[in-house]
């Protein structure tokens, strides 16, 4: 197994009264891109959220490339080299497109050769860069926010259901471009809902149920065992095409 | 290379829509106005009156909009700033007294700008440290906040009393600033003009501010959503002190411009005018520069307006507009994305 550029140790989280994380153990290999499956209200979006320090970790650690981010705050966890794409998106509907991305390029400058790699991604980004992210579609927002999270290279890159409300011929053209993304080398940890995304994606699972990893191994071995399917998850992954 | 492209989706050119309905409302009540006004010269002087009312009430209310957008934070004591602001001006009328009186308008200037920085310090500082013992202990907590922010104000107001004293201060406006200009029929007050042009200028500056620069990028974006900016790694928290510092500085301009205005300092003048500030940003929207700044041009206009045509009427025209406003548009006019 490729080393593992986070892990999480044991971590706990509580929402005000209510504890949603319960010792979650979870290794995301370097170079992969692993899938946080579960079903709703499984604790995937906390994960997400505790591993960015947008709610603290209560108990345990999470390590990120050697170095304990349990108590970091949320800048120094983005500085440290996470990019975070939030279930909602996180669009900064008011600015432009180029206002967007420019927030998320740390000196302020896009490296051109990466604008037009992004580009080549997502080309309605360049046709709608000067309009106001507020007035583009669901998919259009979903490709910023993207195209946001990877501006500038990123140690790893956390994406919360970026197909969730996406048209089938948008999905399709999104999993391409993860497959792109993939091939450069990135590691992604990728919570989905759309099973048919996650096996054509995945190299590694962890399957989530009431706030804990019940599940951790190849995706491909998870997307050949329709058992294990309907243990872990109560739907066949065939069920979902 | 793989495209995300090939849908319907991106086929059509979304349309950005500019909502100039309640900017065109500045100009729509004025000229509505004129009528019923009947004399031109009357209408001049009433809507040049209105319009460095309207500056000024902008001035003041520009830094709270912005820290109740950004940060959630309602600070009822706005209004320490404007008084402090005004009242420090008199460190520097005292000193500078034969300037004042001077017949050179270059040195009437000169006083009025030392007046407007030394009191944009002062309360600036006072700002930071406003933050850092009222309102930091009580983030995410708007009753708390409303509790100590008012009571902070009252502590504030205290102490003008015992730096300055209990009594109303009678002030002077510079020699070459006192009088009017007469165009035809109708007389405008100089002071009234400069606070209009003031006005505009830091309007402008704000408007450059917030849209030509990373700080202003980060501003608004903060207004709209302060968790992502720090997910892409920003200090909303930095961010946050240093608009409050502007702020409270903004006000301390406010202050001095209001007081020279009024020619009456009194320490409970800020928190009377702090209730014209809360109906203006919720006219505008809350956290929304150019919102804030329609509505107290709006404010203003209906203000003098109505207390030409109908004096009984006139205390109650900000809270009237404000009802019809909100009933059009129940977020303000120029609501931020995420409210």
């Amino acid at each position: 197994m490729k080393d593992a550029i986070l892990r999480l140790d044991g971590v706990h989280t509580h929402i005000g009264q209510y504890h949603i994380l319960h010792g979650i153990d979870l290794v995301v290999p370097r170079g992969q891109l692993t899938m946080l499956l579960g079903r709703n209200g499984a604790g995937k979006t906390t994960t997400l959220r505790t591993i960015m320090g947008l709610w603290q970790a209560s108990k345990g650690h999470v390590h990120f490339d050697g170095r304990d981010i349990t108590k970091l705050s949320t800048p120094d966890i983005a500085q440290a080299g996470i990019a975070y794409v939030p279930e909602n998106m996180g669009i900064f509907a008011d600015l432009t497109v180029r206002e967007n991305m420019i927030l998320a390029a740390r000196n302020g400058e896009i490296d051109p050769k990466r604008l037009k790699w992004i580009f080549g991604l997502f080309p309605a980004l360049e046709k709608f860069w000067s309009l106001a992210a507020g007035t583009l579609s669901g998919g259009q927002k979903q490709m910023l926010a993207i195209a946001r999270a990877i501006v500038e290279p990123r140690e790893l890159l956390l994406i919360d259901e970026p197909t969730k409300g996406l048209a089938p011929a948008i999905i399709m053209n999104m999993i391409q471009a993860f497959r792109e993304l993939k091939s450069t080398g990135a590691t992604i940890l990728l919570v989905e809902q759309n099973f048919m995304a996650a096996r054509l994606l995945g190299d590694s699972v962890a399957v989530m149920d009431d706030g804990r990893v019940v599940h951790r191994g190849a995706m491909a071995e998870l997307a050949e065992d329709t058992t294990l399917q309907q243990k872990l998850l109560g739907l066949s992954m065939d069920a979902h095409q | 290379m793989t495209a995300v492209a090939a849908t319907t989706e991106t086929v059509s050119l979304p349309k950005v829509k500019t909502d100039w309905l309640p900017a065109l409302l500045v100009p729509i009540l004025a000229v509505a106005a004129l009528p019923l006004v009947g004399s031109f010269s009357t209408w001049v002087t009433l809507t040049v009156a209105a319009l460095a009312m309207g500056m000024m009430i902008f001035l003041m209310a520009s830094g709270l909009t912005l820290v109740f957008g950004l940060m959630d934070v309602l600070n009822f004591g706005h209004g320490v700033f404007i008084s402090f602001g005004a009242y420090v001006s008199l460190m520097v009328l005292g000193p500078l007294a034969g300037w004042v009186e001077s017949p050179n308008i270059w040195l009437n200037i000169g006083v009025l700008l030392a007046c407007i920085v030394v009191a944009m310090l002062v309360t600036g500082a006072l700002g930071y440290a406003f933050e850092r013992v009222v309102i930091r202990p009580v983030y995410g907590q708007h009753l708390k906040q409303i509790l100590i922010t008012m009571g902070g104000m009252i502590v504030a107001e205290q102490m003008i009393h015992v730096i300055w004293g209990a009594s109303p201060i009678p002030l002077r406006l510079p020699e070459g600033l006192r009088g009017a200009i007469v165009v035809g029929e109708a007389a405008m007050e100089k002071y009234r003009v400069i606070a209009v042009v003031l006005g505009l200028l830091v309007f402008g500056l704000m408007h450059l501010l917030l849209n030509r620069t990373k700080i202003g990028l980060l501003i608004r974006a903060g207004v709209e959503n302060a968790e992502m900016v720090e997910a892409l790694g920003y200090r909303i928290r930095r961010l946050f002190v240093g608009v409050f510092i502007a702020g409270s500085a903004l006000a301390g301009l406010g202050g001095v411009l209001w007081a020279f205005y009024r020619q009456t300092l009194t320490a409970g003048m800020g928190m009377e005018v702090n209730v014209l500030i809360f109906i203006v940003i919720i006219i505008g929207g809350l956290g929304s520069i150019g919102g804030c700044f329609v509505g107290a041009l709006l404010v203003a206009l209906v203000a003098n307006y109505t207390g030409f045509l109908a004096p009984k009427l006139a205390l109650g025209s900000s809270i009237l507009l404000m009802v019809l406003i909100l009933l059009w548009r129940p977020q303000g006019l120029y609501p931020v994305a995420k409210r």
